[in-house]
């Protein structure tokens, strides 16, 4: 099993200032550049120690909001090229329906693969929808420009002839001929992030990873439909876990009080996340009208909800923003105590969803000191993961 | 619902695209083109025109229950589409009249020009850019807050209020269908053709253009000035009224328009 750690990079600091959005239109003087420089040298601290420690890497990006100040997580990855040695860089990624200019993603792409001398992944997300309004996006047709914008990055990625034209619906280049060209031949392993049975079906056809963030035991539906369209491609044998990837918290300590303290600290997410004006969450086309049509006959209210927390059998536990621990645990998206309970929590999921081969954590989040994350991710580093890999290995050996 | 089998009892097929057409009264010809919003609130407006016009009352397409083609993708495209609706049906001596999206949408056909067209009404209509580049003329219709956008947009905000639960499955599949369609058209450069303040000066049909007193959505100065790119337009301010004076002062836009046009 291969893991990977992310930090959102919050700014903690401009929570509490009373905001009715932290995202989209809270203004930027509540932003110290300051506190921000330390922040973003604090989380890189924290992805070097993963190098030590053998984590892999994780890196998003969001827009316009204090939940998460990496604003492009190119830069942090072009950073993180040089200053690691061993592990590998997932960028998931790069919003690739919102960026105006997919040759300029290529490019960007390419050079940290070079520069990590092949260590990158790359993952393209369509982003949540309030990343619509400061992107300036059009939501109206994103899913295919999204694709569109894809077919490009890779066509841009593997030819080596010379300048080819691109004369899209949704893009166009006369001369495509980025320098470099990529590490891995043919390209970077591609991920793509997926949170609904319909969005599955594009990525299993083409064999990408998929990543499921924040789904709880409904990623089993996901890697379910997964299989049934892998199979229908006609791709042959069953597929390999290492497509599968589940995001989640972790958090280690010492006690099982002070790993519940850390994962209390590190949900500080889940409390946060979803506090966005209204005017934001539903940008028109972003959700097919029968769906909101139904939604308004029943509520009154349309749009986007955040995900909330459900049980192995799919009985509600709450919404995330009142979610308390014990909630987001019996939830499977914490993973909190000693090693051995983490150990043992990560196992249990692991069976109850069909096994996966990627493991990604938020071991920081919210307002978790570096001290508890430093000593979290060692603990993790040392006392989990290797027990996870051999688990997962053996699984794998009686699945053959 | 999917769009593809929304029954369409009035539709009329236009190159291929099947639209839905009301058409009401008897007299001279009288095309309407509806705002973003669709024909929601338009019923009284229509009526009393209907006593002097015939009018007609399309749904653009995307919009209400007609046909949305996947490469029709800007308000040029809805243009021609009229351009071709308007030969197809043999429509002539026309008075055209669009409210906010479909007024900047009549300007655009009034621009590109056709000789069954015989005047112009634009009411409170959106379409061209005016102010410094970091100042928006045209209140963010898809980023604002849902209570802020009805006090702007209705001197009575009630009129915007939707009743959820006795609402139909169609009629709120078309709400949230027509609000889809408007971003698709409009989303950027928002509600604006930057092309079409330096084309206004080819219109060249006897305009009336009515102002809300109360627009917040387009502000009366925004419509003095739009006015004054259209040779010869009379300007005319509707009291007790906002964006969609038609809605709200039906009887009396009705009246305006009817002593302009017949």
């Amino acid at each position: 099993m291969r893991v990977y750690h992310m930090t959102e990079e919050p700014y903690p600091d401009a929570w509490n200032v009373g905001a009715e959005s932290l995202r989209v239109n809270l203004p930027n003087r509540y932003c110290d550049p300051e506190v921000a420089a330390d922040q973003y040298h604090r989380f890189l601290d924290e992805w070097a120690l993963c190098d030590e420690l053998g984590i892999n890497i994780f890196v998003n990006e969001h827009h316009s909001t204090a939940t998460c100040i990496t604003a492009s997580c190119n830069i942090v990855l072009g950073i993180l090229a040089k200053t690691t040695k061993r592990v590998r860089l997932l960028g998931l990624g790069m919003p690739i329906a919102n960026r105006p200019d997919p040759l300029r993603v290529a490019e960007e792409c390419a050079m940290i693969d070079v520069i990590s001398r092949g260590r990158f992944d790359m993952g393209f997300i369509k982003g949540v929808p309030y990343e619509i309004v400061p992107s300036n996006s059009r939501p109206v047709h994103q899913v295919e420009r999204f694709w569109e914008a894809h077919d490009l990055i890779i066509k841009a990625l593997t030819s080596h002839d010379g300048p080819f034209s691109w004369e899209g619906e949704h893009f166009h280049y006369r001369s495509v001929n980025i320098w470099p060209r990529p590490w891995q031949q043919p390209h970077p392993p591609v991920w793509v992030s997926a949170n609904s049975v319909g969005s599955v079906r594009p990525v299993a056809e083409r064999g990408y990873v998929l990543g499921t963030v924040m789904t709880g035991y409904a990623a089993k539906n996901l890697f379910s439909e997964y299989r049934r369209v892998w199979r229908a491609s006609g791709r042959p044998g069953p597929v390999p876990l290492d497509r599968f990837c589940y995001c989640c918290f972790a958090a280690v300590g010492n006690s099982e009080a002070e790993g519940l303290r850390r994962g209390h600290d590190v949900m500080a997410y889940l409390r946060t996340n979803a506090i966005v004006a209204d005017q934001f969450r539903s940008p028109p086309g972003y959700i097919a009208p029968q769906v909101l049509a139904s939604q308004f006959r029943r509520t009154g209210r349309a749009g986007f909800s955040e995900l909330g927390l459900f049980d192995k059998d799919g009985h509600r536990i709450s919404g995330f923003v009142e979610a308390k621990v014990a909630d987001a645990m019996h939830g499977g998206l914490l993973f909190a105590g000693t090693p051995d309970q983490v150990y043992q929590q990560i196992v249990d999921f692991y069976e109850a969803i069909g096994g996966f081969g990627v493991l990604q954590m938020m071991a920081q989040a919210g307002t978790m000191s570096h001290e508890d994350t430093v000593e979290s991710l060692t603990l993790f580093a040392k006392e989990v993961m290797p027990r996870l890999e051999e688990y997962h290995a053996s699984r794998q050996m009686a699945a053959e | 619902m999917e769009a593809e089998t929304l029954n369409r009892p009035n539709a009329v097929e236009i190159n291929g695209v099947a639209v839905e057409l009301a058409k009401h009264g008897s007299g001279p010809t009288l095309l309407f083109l509806h705002p973003h919003i669709g024909l929601a609130g338009a019923d009284g407006f229509l009526h009393a025109l209907a006593q002097k016009f015939t009018v007609y009352a399309p749904s653009h397409p995307g919009f209400g229950r007609s046909a949305l083609p996947r490469h029709f993708t800007t308000v040029d495209d809805l243009a021609y589409f009229y351009l071709d609706l308007i030969e197809e049906l043999d429509l002539d001596r026309i008075l055209l009249v669009g409210a906010s999206f479909g007024g900047w949408l009549a300007a655009e056909i009034a621009v590109k020009a056709s000789p069954r067209l015989e005047r112009l009404v634009l009411i409170d209509p959106l379409g061209v850019r005016l102010s410094e580049r970091d100042t928006p003329d045209i209140v963010d219709l898809f980023a604002t807050k849902q209570s802020a956008l009805e006090r702007l947009a209705y001197r009575d905000p009630a009129h915007a209020r939707l009743d959820h639960a006795a609402m139909s499955e169609e009629d709120a599949f078309i709400h949230f269908r027509n609000r889809e369609s408007a971003a698709l058209f409009g989303w950027s450069p928002y509600m604006n053709d930057p092309k079409l303040k330096s084309r206004l000066h080819r219109v060249k049909l006897p305009t009336l253009v009515l102002w809300g007193d109360d627009d917040g959505i387009v502000k009366l100065p925004y419509g003095r000035a739009y006015a004054g790119l259209i040779p010869g337009a009379r300007f005319v301010t509707v009291a007790h009224a906002a964006h969609f004076p038609y809605i709200e002062q039906p009887q009396g836009c009705a009246q305006l328009i009817t002593a302009f046009g017949a």
